[in-house]
């Protein structure tokens, strides 16, 4: 296979973000490291999220659930297990809880399997069937997944959650695990399964009228998504080093759902510039939230302002730019139409 | 026999959208299925490409019951279609939208696309110089990057065709081709099923409202009245027939 210029251009682009993560370990303050940390992890959940909403366009709402599910699984995985015995104060653990353990890259695939595994028993009633009923069984899964996490001390301590989870997730991690996660992606995207879940997007009868599978699709879709926030809640899960049920509610599920809408639906270079400026904005923007003072007027603090920042960024781009900022095109696709 | 169809009804609630219908189609024919609108046309093109199940009776494509076999699965089987309004992919370009058509040509698994194995990059080569010769054949390759939207009406006509041709089928299924169109187009049209029902060695059946198209391309026709049919045979008859001309313009003997 030859090398067009095209493929320069990506690795370039690779080495670029690889020597800038290197750069920022070495030289940005914890502070600044941290932020980016979190956009790291958060590109890793705004790219996969777009998969099953952007790319195969299948309305879902289950971030908070398979992140929430990530999260426990790796925190379980990671904390040794006498540490269990003294954490789990209201009942000791299971057995197989206590015992089980693996280091960090096992720990986040065995997440995304386990979240893959839960996508797939739900794809066969959901997918079988069309229209939104994935929203409403997948918004369902956020809550089920809080109230077991609640009401199963045995496995998860209950409502006290973990804690002291070792952690691992520096920015090399997190880093290197986004771009892990877009080139897998895109290389579905750019493959027959792309195409056709973009088929299904397009027209579902028109697809299946093509020969395509559209029940898998759909469910290829689902489960790719599953795997990557399986392993982006367990790479979060060690970044915090503590997880409650109560942490991975609907709202989190509600920024992404911002995120890859402000970078248009479909777009995987839209998803990551969502994510920097709504995960970098509310960092950013946190001096809003804080006493100020405009021209010698007193405003006081109002915790939230910066949440209203991002609503009128909404309001302005669903008036001007009702397909996000990329529509569904990425980055490269703009150079080709720019040289022409 | 390609297709045979035995006996079949389809009833919507109370409505029999089709009673009782039987026709056989032989290899390498051009079938026209004609009938004022509501007749239902489309209804029996649901069937055979199985959208819909009928109520009663069989459909048997190359001696094969083909009822209540999913649509993706008939396509693989060897039938393909277009829609009457055209239903092409609207954020994908000409060429993706023949693509499309080759999903199940490439033969490589989930993984070795994420991995980019050999395999891949075999297949998605070999199926863009194919769907390149297809929209050569149509005369539409110098669209091929467009947006299909972008195209005008007829060549958005032809791109659901070229899309249908790429699922290799050997039954063909037109809804209106010829819808929309101006002669020229028209006439330009007839040629290309022409030539590609030789070349691949299709059996096309073809829903259409155009008299005059239908008339010079079609072997047999069918007419559908209420869901009845009320002739087969040639078109030059057909337009003579008294029942298919009171079906068309009204009934005037008991006026």
């Amino acid at each position: 296979m030859l090398i067009e210029k095209k493929h320069f251009i990506q690795i370039f682009m690779i080495l670029a973000t690889v020597w800038f993560i290197w750069y920022a370990q070495n030289n940005f303050n914890a502070y600044t490291v941290s932020i980016l940390n979190n956009i790291a992890i958060f590109v890793i959940l705004a790219l996969s999220y777009n998969m099953i909403n952007g790319v195969a366009g299948q309305f879902s709402l289950e971030p908070n659930g398979f992140v929430a599910i990530g999260a426990y699984v790796t925190a379980l995985l990671l904390i040794p297990g006498d540490q269990k015995l003294s954490m789990f104060a209201l009942i000791p653990p299971a057995p197989f809880v206590q015992t089980m353990h693996a280091s960090f890259l096992p720990a986040l695939i065995l997440s995304g399997v386990v979240c893959v595994v839960v996508a797939f028993f739900l794809s066969v009633p959901v997918f079988r069937v069309r229209g939104d009923y994935l929203a409403i069984v997948t918004l369902g899964l956020g809550f089920i997944i809080r109230i077991i996490a609640i009401n199963n001390p045995k496995y998860t301590n209950g409502a006290m959650g973990l804690n002291d989870i070792p952690s691992n997730a520096n920015l090399y991690w997190s880093g290197f695990i986004a771009i892990v996660a877009l080139i897998v992606m895109l290389n579905i995207i750019y493959s027959k399964y792309g195409r056709a879940m973009k088929a299904v997007r397009d027209d579902e009868d028109a697809a299946s009228a093509m020969g395509v599978n559209t029940f898998w699709m759909k469910t290829y879709a689902f489960m790719t998504s599953a795997f990557f926030e399986g392993v982006g809640g367990g790479l979060m899960a060690s970044m915090l080093t503590t997880i409650s049920p109560n942490q991975f509610t609907f709202l989190l599920t509600f920024q992404l759902l911002i995120i890859i809408v402000l970078g248009g639906l479909g777009s995987m270079s839209g998803a990551i510039l969502g994510t920097i400026l709504v995960i970098g904005g509310s960092e950013w923007l946190r001096f809003l939230d804080q006493d100020m003072d405009i021209f010698g007027y007193h405003t006081g603090a109002h915790p939230g302002l910066r949440m209203v920042v991002f609503s009128i960024l909404l309001i302005v781009m669903m008036l001007f730019a009702r397909k996000g900022l990329f529509g569904d095109k990425e980055l490269m696709d703009i150079f080709k139409r720019a040289k022409k | 026999m390609i297709l045979e169809v035995k006996n079949v009804t389809m009833k919507f609630g109370g409505v029999t959208a089709i009673d009782n219908l039987s026709f056989n189609i032989k290899t390498n024919e051009i079938f026209g299925l004609i009938g004022p609108n509501g007749a239902g046309k489309t209804t029996i093109f649901n069937i055979i490409t199985g959208n819909y199940t009928q109520t009663k009776g069989t459909v048997n494509f190359v001696h094969e019951p083909i009822s209540g076999v999913k649509p993706n699965v008939i396509v693989e089987k060897g039938i393909a279609r277009t829609f009457q309004n055209i239903r092409l992919f609207k954020s994908m370009s000409v060429i993706d939208n023949v693509l499309i058509g080759f999903h199940n040509s490439a033969k490589y698994t989930f993984l070795e696309s994420i991995l980019r194995l050999p395999r891949y990059f075999s297949n998605e080569k070999r199926l863009k110089i194919a769907a390149m010769e297809i929209l050569e054949r149509f005369g539409i390759a110098e669209f091929a990057n467009n947006k299909a939207t972008a195209l005008s009406y007829g060549n958005q006509r032809k791109v659901e065709i070229a899309r249908a041709l790429a699922t290799e089928p050997k039954l063909l299924l037109l809804d209106e081709p010829a819808a929309g169109m101006n002669p020229n187009e028209t006439q330009d049209l007839s040629n290309i099923i022409r030539n590609i029902k030789e070349e691949y060695g299709l059996t096309v059946l073809l829903i259409e409202h155009d008299m005059k198209f239908v008339n010079n391309m079609c072997d047999k026709v069918l007419v559908l009245d209420y869901g009845e049919e009320i002739f087969e045979g040639k078109p030059s008859d057909a337009i003579v027939d008294e029942k298919v001309i009171a079906a068309y313009l009204g009934d005037f003997t008991h006026a």
